[in-house]
């Protein structure tokens, strides 16, 4: 079957895709973004965490077919919906992406890759490049996952507790860390947003 | 394999009536998991995420209609107050992804004995409003659980709705697993006060074929209560009846050793959720003015 939906701001389309397909699957092989990652296929490690119509999914849960006519931001877009966010809905979020991006904004608004060299090639949003200062990736195949529920965090609750911190992320297993440095991340992160804020 | 994708509930009835062994798939966290593993091939996905009604609830006097597709996410931020058993039941669904996908009409297709949702279901008292081109019908909580992953869905209906009694008193849920996230329940038990009717229901799940009612336990605790004054008075309850109750509790189970546990520790653990689940709602019940909302 054929489906189209909208991937990091630009229209795509998929052919031939089997109907079991996950939308993990379209997303890595069909469309080349291998940042959402593929470990459990089953939900419980959040690797492959990507926004849904603005809402946190495992993308190896949703069927291909179910993502006709909707909004997927994936890990490569991450820097373009934060910038996005911060340009439009300063202080706010903008989960759906429904708020009337400009033609011109629209024009421009590309995902681009990285070099994966700590965001030389290009610029990273606030909490990827939270997660470089604090030292929060090691072997990093989590980090896609928790970088996109991390990022949604902070959206929706700008001074987040431990606790809130801990629960956003409680989908997403990390087998290197010991989480304390991806819980630092998260805390950077959101005190650089409270700072931008205020001043 | 053939992707159905009905754009409103009448085209969803026909296509189930169509085609009855099409698989309906909404939030996708059990068809996924099981297409993913190979272990199963539909031949049809019936996708009934383009139906928006399914995601809507109503709250009506006596009850509310809680749409299939409703994701445990705003179950546990819109409905704490009015289902305050099944908002905490929510609250323990997986992780903030699952909850963000998942709903109650998922967990009755599927009819898991573990499914979170089950006990609070049971507790609160609730009927399933299962529906295909034949009509409509309410199927009673008590008799939806037919068997291990069997409900009494005939091969043409679909699940539209929960229709949920709220909560006339204190809710509470418990449930065991190894960590708070990310777990399937070893054994869990959901219990409602309902001052009203001076009853108690409750709901255990994971430790029988099915979820099952403590309808013994019940009925001996309905009655102690009742012979002595405690709704009137508010009299803590004494600890030979919760005792007891725990006991009948525990014996409403007839559970199996497997990975996450064995017959023998749910059991025991069931017992002590019930003791617990009631001392906890009637410590709330007791202290007239507080919040009815689940705590969590």
């Amino acid at each position: 079957m054929r489906v189209n939906f909208t991937v990091n701001g630009r229209p795509q389309e998929a052919d031939d895709v089997w109907e079991g397909e996950s939308l993990l699957y379209v997303l890595r092989e069909r469309m080349g973004l291998p940042g959402s990652k593929n470990a459990c296929e089953q939900g419980e490690c959040g690797s492959c965490t990507v926004r849904l119509d603005g809402v946190p999914v495992c993308a190896c849960l949703v069927a291909a077919g179910q993502v006709q006519d909707r909004e997927v931001v994936t890990v490569e877009g991450l820097a373009d919906y934060a910038k996005h966010r911060q340009d439009t809905h300063p202080g706010g979020g903008c989960a759906s992406g429904a708020c009337g991006t400009t033609l011109d904004e629209a024009k421009r608004w590309q995902s681009k890759p990285t070099d994966g060299r700590a965001g030389e090639a290009a610029p990273l949003s606030p909490i990827q490049q939270a997660f470089i200062d604090a030292g929060a990736v090691q072997c990093g195949f989590c980090t896609p996952g928790l970088l996109v529920a991390a990022d949604e965090l902070l959206e929706n609750s700008p001074s987040p507790s431990d606790q809130d911190i801990r629960e956003a992320l409680s989908g997403n297993l990390c087998r290197c860390t010991g989480y304390e440095k991806i819980l630092d991340a998260v805390r950077l992160a959101a005190a650089r947003q409270e700072e931008a804020v205020q001043s | 394999m053939d992707f159905l994708r009905p754009a409103s509930w009448e085209e969803a009835l026909a296509a189930k009536a169509e085609h009855p062994t099409a698989v309906p798939i909404a939030g996708g966290t059990d068809v996924m998991v099981e297409i993913n593993f190979d272990h199963r091939r539909p031949e049809y996905l019936l996708d009934l995420n383009r139906i928006g009604e399914l995601s809507e609830w109503e709250v009506g006097q006596e009850s509310v209609r809680l749409g299939a597709s409703v994701p445990y996410s705003a179950i546990m931020e819109h409905l704490r107050a009015e289902l305050p058993g099944l908002a905490l039941a929510s609250h323990t669904v997986a992780s903030p992804q699952i909850r963000n996908r998942g709903g109650v009409g998922g967990n009755l297709g599927t009819a898991s004995p573990a499914g979170d949702a089950h006990p609070a279901l049971l507790a609160a008292g609730a009927e399933v409003e299962a529906e295909s081109v034949r009509g409509t019908r309410l199927i009673p909580i008590d008799a939806f659980y037919t068997g291990v992953k069997r409900n009494a869905l005939e091969p043409d209906e679909l699940i539209r709705a929960v229709h949920i009694r709220k909560a006339d008193g204190p809710q509470q849920y418990s449930k065991v697993g190894t960590r708070n996230a990310m777990v399937i329940a070893v054994c869990a038990f959901g219990l409602a006060l309902h001052p009203e009717t001076r009853t108690v229901r409750t709901g255990i799940g994971s430790a029988a074929p099915t979820p099952v009612r403590a309808k013994e336990a019940e009925a001996f605790l309905n009655a102690a209560l009742d012979e002595g004054g405690f709704w009137e008075s508010g009299k803590i309850i004494t600890p030979a009846i919760a005792k007891q109750f725990a006991a009948l509790a525990s014996g409403a189970c007839n559970p199996i050793d497997d990975v996450r546990g064995t017959a023998k520790y749910r059991r025991h653990a069931v017992g002590i959720m019930a003791r617990r689940t009631l001392g906890w709602t009637w410590e709330q019940y007791r202290g007239a003015g507080r919040t009815l909302e689940g705590a969590a």
